[in-house]
C-alpha cells in the first residue's frame, strides 16, 4: 500500500467512526430524553389529578394535563385542621431538629481531628461500632420507653440527632482546613473553641449546608420513628398524616364534611396531599444538588 | 537521683497538666455527642437480654423473669417469621440482580452522552426520587398504578386490554416492589460509579485511541476495569446486607392481599412486636437478624480484602 492510500484509508476509516458515533450519541440521547419522561410522568400525572375537578377524576379523564382546572382539592386539605396542624408542625420540628443535629455533629467532628487528643481512637471506635450493629426496633422501642419519651415530641428529635455518617463527612472536611491555620492561631493564643468559632466554621460553610439540607429532608421524610413511637395525633408529623390518608385511614374532614366522601373524589385529596410533602423537599432540591455528590463520595470512601 | 526522679515527675505532671489546660474544651464539646451515643446506641444494646427473659411491660426488662432460649425456639417454630425471612432474602436477592447492575450501566451511558446540557438535566431529574420518602412514592404509584382510576391502565382499558393490578396480585406486587425500588435510587446510586469514572486517567483513554479503539471497546478495555474495584466492592457490601431491609418501603407498599410475599422481617417485627405486644419474641428475631447479619458483613469484608480491595473496615 503506497503512502497517500494509506492515509486515504486513514480518512475513510475517521469519517466512517465518526459517522457511527454521532449516531450512537443520537441513540444516548434519544435514551436519556426516555429517562427523563418516566421520571416526570409521574410527578405530572399528580400534579394534572390534584388540579382537576372531581367530575373529571371520576369519569378517569385525567392524564397529563388539569382537566376542569381546579384548587379545590389544595383548599381542603389545607383547611382541613389535622393536616394543616401536621404540616406546621413537621416544619417547626424540622427546623429545630436541624440546628440541634448541626450543633451535635459539629461537637463530635471538630475535637477527632485534633490528632494529639488522647482516647481519640477509643472514641473513634466507640462511634464507628454504633454503624455496624444497632439494638434493634424493640430494645431501642424499650429504651423510649423507660426514658418516658413514647408520645413525646422529643422522640422525634432525640435519637437520631447524630448521623455518624454526616459526622465522617464534616469530619473529612475539617482534616482538609490546613493545620498551619490552627497552628498559627494557637500561637496567638486560641484556644481550641476560638480555633472552630473562627477558622474551622466559617472555612466550611458549603459543607455544613448540606449536611443540614440532609438532616433537614431526613427529618421531613422521616415516617417510621413517628409511627413507633407517637399515638397522639397532634404530633404526627406529615408522612405519618400523609401514609394514613392514602391508605384510607384518616379523611379530609373538610371535604368529609362537604359529602365528599366517595372514595373517587378522595383521589383529588390525596394528589393534594402528595403534592404537600413533595414540594418543599423540590424547593430545597436545587440547592442540596449542588453539594451532594461531593458528600456522597467523602463518605462512601471513608465510610 | 531522687532529686533528679522528682524533678522528672513534677516535669511530667506539669506537662500532663498544660496538655489538659489545652484540650480540655476539646473534652468537653465531646460531653454531649458521648453522652448521646452511650444513651441511645449503647444503652439499647443492653435491652437485648429480654430475649432472654419473660419480658413484663409493667416489671420492666431487669426485673421480669429468665426464660432461657423459649422465644428463638418460639420465633423458629413460627410459619409467620420463616416467611418473613424468606421474603426479605428473596426481596433483596431480587433487588440486587435488578437493583445492582442497572446502576453501573446507567453511569457507564450517561459518560458517554455528549451534550452536557441534557447530560446534566438528566442527572438532575433522576437523582431527585431519592430525596423523597417511600411514603410520597407509594403515594404518587398508587395514583399512577391503581386498578381502574389509575393512568396507565386507563390507557391499557382504552386500548383494549385487560387492567393489570400491579400491587393486588402477589407476582406482580414482587415486580411492582423492585421496579420502584429501581426508579427510586438507581439514579443516585449511579453518583459513586461516575464519580470513579471521573478519577480514570485520561492518558489511558488517549492510548487507547492510538491503538485504534473505538468507543465500546474504550468502555470495554479502559472505563469498565478502572471501575472494576468500586463495582466488587460494592457487590460484597450489597451481598453482606442481603438479611437487612428497610422499614418504609415494604411497610408502605405492602397491603392485606399480598401479605404472603410483602411481610419481611421489619415490617413482622413492628406488626407482632410493637402492635402486638410480643415484645421478648420479636426482640429475639431481631437479634437473630443483627447477629447473622453481621456475620454476613464480616464475611464480605474478609472476602473483599482478599481480592485485593479495601473493605470498609
Amino acid at each position: 500500500m503506497s503512502q497517500t492510500e494509506i492515509i486515504l484509508d486513514r480518512r475513510i476509516n475517521r469519517r466512517l467512526r465518526t459517522k457511527s458515533n454521532k449516531a450512537f450519541d443520537i441513540v444516548i440521547a434519544i435514551f436519556c430524553c426516555f429517562m427523563i419522561l418516566t421520571y416526570l410522568l409521574p410527578f405530572i400525572n399528580i400534579i394534572a389529578r390534584s388540579l382537576s375537578s372531581p367530575n373529571a377524576l371520576v369519569n378517569n379523564r385525567v392524564s397529563f394535563l388539569p382537566v376542569e382546572f381546579t384548587w379545590e382539592s389544595y383548599v381542603y386539605v389545607f383547611s382541613d385542621a389535622a393536616f394543616s396542624r401536621s404540616l406546621i408542625f413537621t416544619a417547626i420540628l424540622t427546623v429545630i431538629c436541624t440546628a440541634f443535629s448541626m450543633f451535635m455533629t459539629v461537637l463530635c467532628a471538630f475535637p477527632l481531628t485534633y490528632d494529639n487528643l488522647k482516647g481519640r481512637n477509643f472514641i473513634n471506635i466507640l462511634i464507628i461500632l454504633t454503624m455496624y450493629f444497632n439494638a434493634g426496633t424493640i430494645p431501642n422501642y424499650i429504651l423510649m420507653k423507660q426514658l418516658d419519651l413514647l408520645d413525646n415530641p422529643l422522640v422525634l428529635i432525640l435519637p437520631g440527632c447524630l448521623s455518624v455518617f454526616n459526622m465522617i463527612i464534616l469530619r473529612s472536611f475539617f482534616w482538609g482546613i490546613h493545620e498551619s491555620l490552627r497552628e498559627s492561631a494557637e500561637l496567638d493564643g486560641a484556644g481550641p473553641f476560638t480555633v472552630l468559632m473562627h477558622i474551622y466554621l466559617p472555612l466550611s460553610k458549603p459543607v455544613l449546608a448540606t449536611l443540614a439540607l440532609f438532616y433537614a429532608v431526613g427529618r421531613w421524610n422521616g415516617f417510621s420513628d413517628a409511627l413507633m413511637y407517637v399515638t397522639r395525633i397532634d404530633y404526627h408529623p406529615i408522612q405519618l398524616k400523609l401514609y394514613q390518608i392514602i391508605n384510607n385511614r384518616a379523611s379530609i374532614e373538610v371535604a368529609a364534611q362537604e359529602g365528599f366522601t366517595s372514595p373517587v373524589v378522595a383521589e383529588g385529596l390525596k394528589a393534594a396531599s402528595v403534592m404537600f410533602a413533595t414540594v418543599p423537599i423540590l424547593l430545597v432540591y436545587p440547592r442540596l444538588q449542588r453539594y451532594f455528590i461531593s458528600g456522597v463520595t467523602i463518605g462512601a470512601v471513608k465510610g | 537521683m531522687s532529686v533528679n526522679s522528682e524533678a522528672l515527675v513534677a516535669k511530667r505532671v506539669s506537662k500532663r497538666r498544660s496538655y489538659f489546660r489545652r484540650t480540655w474544651s476539646l473534652y468537653l464539646m465531646l460531653l454531649l455527642p458521648l453522652a448521646y451515643f452511650i444513651v441511645f446506641r449503647y444503652v439499647p444494646m443492653t435491652n437485648i437480654v429480654m430475649v432472654f427473659k419473660n419480658y413484663n411491660m409493667f416489671k420492666g426488662v431487669w426485673e421480669s423473669e429468665w426464660a432461657g432460649f423459649v422465644w428463638f425456639q418460639k420465633a423458629f417454630a413460627s410459619k409467620d417469621f420463616w416467611l418473613s425471612l424468606r421474603n426479605t432474602l428473596g426481596l433483596n436477592i431480587l433487588d440486587l440482580i435488578i437493583g445492582f447492575p442497572m446502576p453501573i450501566i446507567l453511569a457507564l451511558l450517561l459518560n458517554e452522552v455528549v451534550y452536557k446540557r441534557l447530560k446534566r438535566i438528566t442527572q438532575t431529574i433522576i437523582y431527585l426520587p431519592h430525596f423523597l420518602s417511600w411514603i410520597i412514592i407509594s403515594g404518587i404509584a398508587f395514583q399512577l398504578l391503581a386498578p381502574k382510576s389509575g393512568v396507565i391502565n386507563t390507557f391499557l382499558i382504552n386500548a383494549g386490554f385487560e387492567p393489570i393490578e400491579f400491587l393486588g396480585k402477589e407476582s406482580l406486587w414482587i415486580g411492582t416492589y423492585a421496579l420502584l425500588g429501581l426508579w427510586k435510587e438507581v439514579g443516585w446510586n449511579t453518583i459513586i460509579y461516575l464519580a470513579a469514572i471521573t478519577g480514570i486517567n485520561t492518558e489511558l483513554y488517549e492510548a487507547a485511541e492510538i491503538d485504534g479503539a473505538g468507543r465500546f471497546q474504550k468502555v470495554w478495555h479502559v472505563t469498565l476495569p478502572g471501575i472494576r474495584s468500586t463495582i466488587i466492592i460494592l457487590l460484597i457490601m450489597n451481598m453482606g446486607r442481603i438479611l437487612g431491609i428497610e422499614f418504609d418501603r415494604p411497610f408502605a407498599l405492602q397491603n392485606s392481599s399480598v401479605m404472603k410475599v410483602a411481610d419481611v422481617i421489619s415490617t413482622y417485627v413492628y406488626r407482632v412486636g410493637i402492635r402486638g405486644l410480643q415484645f421478648s419474641l420479636t426482640a429475639a428475631v431481631g437479634l437473630f437478624q443483627s447477629v447473622v447479619s453481621l456475620v454476613f458483613l464480616t464475611t464480605a469484608n474478609w472476602l473483599a480484602k482478599k481480592f485485593g480491595e479495601r473493605g470498609i473496615w
